[in-house]
Order: C-alpha cells, then structure tokens, then sequence
C-alpha cells in the first residue's frame, strides 16, 4: 500500500530562496497494493511533483510518503516511472533500453535477455531488438518505456502523461495495451493525464486535483472499469461527466479566490 | 557507391580543390615567397624522408597532449557542469584563465623545462585542457533533467547515471571541440617550435624561411596539413564507432 500523508512541496524560486512556490498544499491519498489510480488536474496543480515523490526521486517538504509500512527515502528497483519525453537513452538500442533497469539491479545476463526480449514480446516490439529509439514512432517509443517496466516486474508503475504525444488512434491503441498488461501483471498503477477519456479508461478511482497549490478536490470511484468495450458504456459517459464537473467546479472556485484576493 | 570509395573520391576532391586555390594564388601574387604546387610538391617529395623524423616528433607533442588534455579536462568538465556548488566556485577561476592565451606562459615554460619537447607539451596541453573543460561542461549542463530522473527512478547509482546518461550524453560534443582543440593545438606547436628549439615541423618551416627556401618551407606547411588531417581521420573513425546511434533515424 502507498500512502501520501499531509504532503506538503514548496519549490523555491529564486536562488536565495526567498519566495517560494507551492506545488502540493497538504495532500492524503492512499493507493491500494494492485490498484490503479487516475490523476488529473489542470497545468501545474503539481501532479508532476506527486510522481516524482512516489518515485523517491524527491522529498517533501513536509508529509511523508510510505510504502507497505516504510518511508521512502530513495529511488527503488521495484518502481518504474514512464514520461513523456526523455524516457528512453537515444545512445541505446531498442534492447538496451529496455535491458537498461535490470541492468542496474545487477541481475544476471542470462535472465536479463530471457526477461527483455519477453517484455519486448509483450509490448509488441519483437524484431526491433536492434533499432534506436530515433528510428521508432511515438507509439513504440512509449512501447519501449513500458517494456523497461516490465522486464523489471515493478510492483508499482508511474506515468506522468506518457500518452500526450500520440495521435489519437495510437493513444487509444496503447491505452487498451495499458489495460491489459496491468490486468495480468497486477501491479499498482498512477497514471497522471490530461486526458478525462484516458482517466476513466485506465483508473478504477480518478483523483480530481485543484489548481495550484494542489490538494485533491474529490476521488471518482469506477469499479466498472476494466474492459475495452467500457468506452461506449453509458456508464462511461457518466464518469467522464461527473469527472469534468468536478474539474470545472475547481478552477472556478480557484478563479473566485484569486478574484478575492486582488480586492483585498 | 561504396562508402570507403566514396570518402576516397572525397578526398580526392578536397586535394584538387586546395591545389588549384594554391596554384591561382600563386599565378596571381607572382612572388617568390609564395611558390606553386609544380615548385613545391617535387620539393615536398625530396624532403619527405628528411621531414619523417620532424614530423614524427610534432605528431607525438599533439598527439600526447590531445590524450593528456583530454584525460584531464574531460571528467573535471563534465563535474563542474553536474555540480552547481563546485561549479559557482571554480567558473570565475576559468574566466579568468580561460580567455587568456596559454602561449604567453612559454617564457615561464622554457625557464622551467628547457628547449627540448616538455615546455611545447605541456602549453599545448594546457590549450586542449581548457578548451576542453569548457565545452564539456556545458555539454553536461545541457542534458535534460528529466532523462536523468527516469534512469534514477529505477533505482540507479551515481555512477550507473555518469555510464549510462552523461558520459555517452555529451560524447558527441567531446569530438567536437576535440576538432577545434586540433586545429588550436597545431598553431600553438607551430609557435612554440618556432620560437624554441631545433626540433619538430615548426622547426623545420622557420629554418626554411631563414635560409629563403621558400619551397622546402612549403614542403614543411604540406606536412603540417597532413598531420592535422591524420588527426582528424583518427578522430572521425572514434566517432563512428562510438555515436553509431546519431545516424539512426536519418534517412540521408
């Protein structure tokens, strides 16, 4: 289990750290081992600043974030963050990339080619061990991301907008491959979106952040989800329905207090 | 057409396109300071086998100092760029030694290591050292935040992200101001040969021009050329090897 507890991030933003910018304003969230949670929010409510948190890769400023009982303090081998962009080495072939996380737990070479070349196999990227990224469309470059996921086995996958970039046909396409490969690798999952489709597609609850400074607005739960066909399911519609007002409802409260306090 | 051909044909090209440019210059100057290719290539072939050893020796004053300099200013580049604490305290200190051309601590050099090659080494050394640092620690602050975040998140150690992210990162840059480091490098050799010493293809081109033997001093400049283009070669054949993947993608 992940927890978020009262986090709290102020960037600074000078040098001298003088002023400072609130990304986070004491957030709570708790992610059940297995379950996938959506994110979403508008530009700069911090959810960036949440994954990289979850990732160890930064600390708060106060709160803390703990898995299954122990606070994280560093990156693990057992997640994986997935990007938009940068993700993947341009230097690395389509192999090496993917090789690239068990490389550094220092698994042995023999079970870290069986393990690559089956995670390329499931993301549908057999035969291109030896290509660059460069020569991959987006679609498969975000196949090769997600392939470095899984030949680790990572027990808690993080995508900060890693289908942004893709037209709309390939991002439907990779959402369904999303589905499924977390429907049989049971991992848990945060998927940070721009997307209110892709968040109800992919969440089985969608944590509706308010503008900065973030704090959650409200959790849509979605027990429905699981199946492909859910996108032309009435019920569907009404998620992604009930998701945008609470979406609209955020910025027009934000839009009040800022309204409230110039007059001041 | 075959690649190895076609860098041949390249070359070929390059050679007449530089002797035609000398035999016009030289038709159009008219003046015996500035023979033709017809006077100088023969000449050039006469003296090929006196120039060996010179050649020799400059080829290993650069080539030395390039490895040197290099070995030197590479990793303490690329730690200045990663590291914003070390680096606000040493970029004044490169500021200032920087813009400074090294040539004019050749007195202090000659005092110190004497007339034989020590002095010219290591001023070349300290110009390929800078150049070196410079660039290579902005290439390191260049890369994007973000690619070095997705290879930490997967638990990497410092050092996995120095092999994995910075040193292949900026590797495209380190042959870059390597080629201008090269052509830097021959000038200040040139100098310091010039200035100190009996030794060296600097050497052998002022010796020329003191006894106004204006061919043979060309046959020097010819061996000049050719050490800088050995060095380049060298280079682009490193290149190619290790930056196989910046051609990937390109469809030319």
């Amino acid at each position: 289990m992940l927890v978020f507890d009262k986090l709290v991030v102020d960037y600074r933003t000078d040098s001298a750290g003088q002023t400072t910018m609130r990304a986070l304003d004491g957030l709570s969230l708790e992610l059940a081992t297995g379950e996938a949670v959506s994110i979403i929010g508008p530009s700069g409510c911090g959810k960036s600043t949440l994954l990289r948190l979850a990732a160890g890769l930064m600390q708060p400023s106060s709160g803390t974030v703990s898995l299954d009982g122990a606070e994280l303090k560093s990156p693990r081998s057992d997640t994986a963050l997935i990007l938009q962009d940068y993700g993947l080495l341009p230097w690395k072939s389509v192999f090496a990339n993917a090789e690239l996380g068990l490389k550094i737990a220092h698994v042995v070479a023999p079970e870290r080619k069986a393990r690559t070349l089956e995670a390329l196999k499931k993301v549908g990227l057999a035969g291109f061990e030896k290509r660059y990224p460069a020569e991959l469309s987006g679609g498969m470059q975000q196949r090769l991301a997600l392939a470095r996921a899984l030949a680790m086995d990572v027990n808690l996958l993080l995508m900060d907008e890693p289908l942004s970039a893709l037209d709309a046909l390939m991002r439907e396409e990779l959402q369904d491959t999303l589905l499924d490969l977390w429907k049989s690798s049971k991992h848990s999952q945060i998927l940070v979106t721009h997307s209110i489709e892709e968040a109800v597609f992919l969440g089985q609850r969608i944590v509706v952040m308010s503008p900065r400074p973030g704090r959650v607005l409200g959790i849509v739960d979605n027990p429905e989800m699981g199946a492909r066909t859910y996108r032309s399911d009435d019920v569907f519609f009404e998620r992604c329905k009930k998701v945008r007002s609470l979406l609209d409802a955020g910025v027009a409260q934000a839009t009040e207090q800022e309204k409230g306090a110039t007059h001041e | 057409m075959n690649n190895a051909i076609k860098q041949v044909l390249c070359y070929v090209f390059g050679i007449v396109f530089v002797l035609a440019a000398w035999e016009f210059g030289s038709l159009a100057l008219n003046t015996p300071a500035f023979p033709t290719p017809q006077e100088t290539v023969p000449v050039f072939c006469r003296y090929a086998e006196a120039l060996v050893p010179d050649f020799c020796i400059s080829l290993h004053r650069v080539g030395f100092s390039l490895v040197v300099g290099t070995a030197l200013g590479l990793p303490l580049g690329l730690f200045l760029g990663r590291s914003r604490k070390v680096d606000a305290l040493f970029a004044p200190v490169l500021y200032i030694l920087y813009p400074l051309p090294k040539i004019v601590i050749l007195p202090i050099l000659l005092v110190l290591f004497g007339l034989g090659g020590t002095p010219k080494i290591v001023l070349i050394t300290l110009t390929i050292f800078f150049q070196v640092v410079m660039v290579m620690r902005d290439a390191a602050k260049a890369i994007p935040e973000p690619m070095i975040e997705s290879v930490r998140s997967l638990g990497a150690s410092k050092l996995d992200v120095w092999r994995h992210v910075i040193l292949p990162a900026t590797l495209p840059e380190l042959f870059t101001t390597l080629r201008v480091s090269t052509a830097i490098a021959i000038a200040v050799l040139f100098f310091s040969e010039s200035i100190a010493g009996s030794t060296g293809v600097g050497y052998f081109i002022m010796n020329s021009w003191a006894m106004v033997n204006y061919p043979r001093m060309f046959a020097g400049i010819i061996a000049l050329a050719i050490l800088g283009v050995l060095i380049y070669l060298f280079f682009d054949l490193c290149e190619r090897r290790l930056t196989r993947w910046r051609r990937a993608g390109q469809r030319w």
